[in-house]
């Protein structure tokens, strides 16, 4: 058994789309049309036979209140790998990405916390080299 | 209200104002992640945010909402309170 899909769930795959591939880097790995949906996946450009992201519609009633609660505690959907937080912090937010935490030392990690435009915030990480 | 007295008496409230005034203007998310890996805090995200409601009942810390997310911020004008009440003999 092993993990090859993971999931985010967007309000506008479009949107998600967009934002996942142009502005994080990912790439585009699969759309298959799914009746008012697509199955809808990126991979990282690092790693395209990677663990799929799938961009997966929140049209269940259930999700607009838990993504809002999440928010609205700053907790992240999920975590991406980056070499080197700060230089990513750097790369997004100067295409106009959203922090909602700035790069912090947490340990053995460091990491931020930046809104997908499509209600979630994502986490990314790398070591910490100075800890 | 709370009282500031009390309020600071808690090492975890005092530990949560360090690191406000490390950073202000956190979520609740980082303050969680900073009491649990930079300073061991064993205690639940509902427990932490008790502790940020007597804060802030003590008007020690302020929140505010910026769209979708809330932020805490430091407050220190309580502790004026207590230098007015013993000034420091010169």
């Amino acid at each position: 058994m092993k993990i090859n899909l993971t999931s985010v769930l967007v309000d506008d795959q479009n949107k998600a789309l967009a934002f996942y591939t142009d502005i994080l880097g990912f790439v585009k790995k699969t759309e298959i049309p799914m009746g008012e949906f697509r199955w809808l996946t990126v991979v990282s450009p690092e790693d395209r036979n990677g663990t799929e992201l799938v961009l997966e519609p929140d049209a269940h009633p259930a999700a607009g209140p838990f993504k809002s609660a999440l928010v609205e505690d700053g907790i992240p959907f999920t975590s991406f790998a980056v070499d080197d937080v700060n230089e990513e912090f750097e790369r997004l937010r100067a295409a106009g990405v959203r922090f909602t935490q700035e790069p912090a030392e947490m340990g053995p990690v460091i990491t931020a916390v930046f809104d997908d435009t499509c209600g979630n915030l994502i986490q990314i990480a790398s070591r910490n080299s100075g800890a | 209200m709370s009282d500031v007295f009390e309020a600071l008496a808690a090492p975890a409230r005092r530990t949560i104002l360090d690191e406000l005034h490390d950073r202000d203007g956190q979520t609740l998310f980082e303050l969680c992640n900073r009491l649990a890996m930079k300073h061991g805090v064993a205690m639940s995200r509902q427990a932490i945010s008790q502790h940020l409601d007597v804060l802030e009942s003590a008007g020690l810390i302020t929140t505010k909402r910026e769209g979708r997310y809330k932020f805490h911020y430091i407050d220190l004008t309580p502790l004026k309170s207590i230098t007015e009440r013993w000034p420091t003999q010169s």
